[in-house]
């Protein structure tokens, strides 16, 4: 646990899903996860899937509640969806009837902001997210990397706190995902936003992220931490030059116990 | 999308060759197979019987009724279902409830009400407006349905992180997901409204094409039932075509192959 007051914190939280039939039995999701991120922090999540790192992401969203224990941001519990938090998914959800500038205005038209003024703040985030003279084209239009360079912009238009992130770049190729991951690293950064972000992609948690959360198999708990001791934090091209990213990338895949364990298809 | 001019004028080309192939078979292959003309007008008297009640049996007169009465249809019928759809997907509990009885409402044969509705209304224009509406009504309301019902969770559950209240996540999401699908059902909807005012026009009364087919019948005038048909053809190809028009402005954003098609 770090120091500092914490900006999100898991205490306790376990969350069961009730059966889907009738008879068959109850998913524990996660359970017992205490982790706190610090105002600024960046923190990866990694570990196999199904093991519930979405459903903490939903969690800390407020879009359903902890079984047991609590989310807490601010030191105020999460119990519904608030303003201080915004997710961002693999997917863009972009509306395809939606220009990208009223993509992007989205969350401000959702919260109530006057017309002209998210228009201006929407313009001001396609220029530092790289999409500028794409404010009138559809989604259909843009390639893949400037439709989530969109999703991004849209998280970032209703100035949230929090950024919770589910694989945002997992769709991507590897190129686009290397310029994505820059730009997402120099915005946390020059806004001292804090970041949960959830990933397969070991390099990218080490290149990204202040600690790495390692979870298990489900029911889903924190089984480690490392913490990521590399200057560049906001520049993942240098960070990865690093020779000892590699220590990094090792010690994770022990972790994960990758190549020892059965593939269950 | 990037088709060149030269195989696109071609198919046109083809396309015509096909209507003149078949014009010219139906003009002579009657008389050539000895097919009698209360059997099978040939296409010129057809054309002839059509130019004659213009003037003898307010032919247009006859076709404003009916086209007025398919608008009128199938906007009412498709407002309705619209309505509904857009409520039944909102309200899960509601569908659950109405359900059974929409089923049974959307298997019922929609045309055999026709006699009914001209029992209770008269021979007037309202039984076939209210057939029309009510064969007009279910692919509307299916497909605007099923549009809300099938909408990425994750899509709501991005509006709720906004923070969206209930109207919202409807009139920014759920509602504008409808519409491609919205217009599916408009297609289909608007050849059937032609259907359901035709057969309230063969039930009874005294005005429209449907009405002009069955007096045709009568005189054994096998040429003026053609025309009727004809002429009814043209309505449903006017109104299909409207729909598609429509489509293509209200749809613009979508990517033009997904909604080409026929």
């Amino acid at each position: 646990m770090t120091a500092a007051p914490a900006r999100i914190e898991y205490r306790k939280v376990t969350r069961r899903f009730a059966p889907q039939r009738k008879g068959a039995e109850g998913v524990t999701a996660v359970i017992d996860v205490d982790l706190a991120i610090a105002d600024g922090e960046v923190v990866s999540l990694i570990g196999p899937s199904g093991c519930g790192k979405s459903t903490l992401l939903n969690m800390g969203a407020g879009l359903y509640l902890p079984s047991d224990g609590e989310v807490l941001v601010d030191g105020v519990k999460v119990d519904r969806p608030n303003p201080q938090v915004a997710f961002m998914l693999q997917k863009d959800l972009l509306l395809p009837w939606r220009t990208i500038r009223e993509n992007i205005e989205l969350g401000l038209q959702i919260r109530g902001v006057a017309p002209a003024e998210r228009r201006d703040r929407a313009l001001r985030l396609m220029e530092r997210c790289h999409l500028t003279g794409f404010a009138d084209h559809h989604p259909h239009q843009l390639s893949g990397g400037m439709r989530q360079r969109a999703a991004l912009a849209r998280t970032l238009a209703v100035e949230p706190l929090v950024l919770l992130m589910d694989e945002p770049f997992s769709a991507l190729d590897a190129q686009t995902k290397m310029v994505l991951q820059a730009d997402l690293a120099r915005s946390l950064a020059d806004e001292r936003k804090t970041a949960l972000f959830i990933t397969h992609d070991l390099v990218e948690s080490v290149a990204l992220s202040d600690r790495v959360l390692v979870m298990s198999h489900r029911p889903g708990r924190i089984i480690e931490e490392l913490v990521v001791d590399l200057p560049d934090r906001d520049n993942p091209f240098g960070r990865r030059q690093h020779p000892r990213v590699i220590e990094y990338v090792k010690a994770l895949t022990a972790l994960l116990d990758i190549g020892h364990q059965e593939l269950h298809a | 999308m990037t088709s060149a001019g030269q195989p696109r004028l071609g198919l046109i080309a083809a396309s015509a060759g096909v209507l003149v192939a078949f014009l010219a078979a139906w003009e002579w292959l009657p008389g050539l197979m000895r097919i009698p003309e209360f059997i099978l007008p040939p296409a010129s008297r057809v054309w002839l019987e059509f130019l004659r009640v213009q003037q003898t049996e307010n032919l247009w007169l006859h076709t404003g009724i009916t086209a007025l009465e398919v608008i009128v249809g199938f906007v009412l019928g498709s407002l309705m279902g619209l309505v509904i759809g857009c409520v039944l997907g909102v309200s899960p509990r509601a569908e659950l409830v109405l359900s059974p009885y929409l089923l049974a409402l959307q298997i019922a044969p929609k045309v055999a009400f026709a006699p009914l509705f001209v029992m209770w209304l008269g021979f007037t224009v309202y039984p076939k407006i209210l057939v029309a509406v009510l064969i007009v009504f279910f692919p509307v309301m299916v497909n605007v349905l099923t549009a809300i019902r099938t909408i990425d969770p994750d899509l709501i559950n991005l509006a709720r992180t906004f923070s969206a209240s209930r109207w919202q996540i409807f009139h920014m999401i759920e509602y504008p997901a409808t519409m491609s699908p919205l217009f599916s059902g408009l297609r289909i909807a608007s050849t059937l409204a032609v259907i359901g005012v035709v057969v309230g026009e063969l039930v009874g009364g005294n005005k429209g094409l449907g009405y002009l087919l069955t007096y045709g019948e009568g005189q054994g005038n096998t040429a003026l039932v053609m025309v009727s048909i004809i002429m009814l053809t043209l309505i449903g190809i006017v109104a299909y075509g409207s729909v598609a028009l429509a489509e293509r402005r209200v749809l613009h954003y979508l990517p033009r192959a997904q909604h080409t098609t026929a």
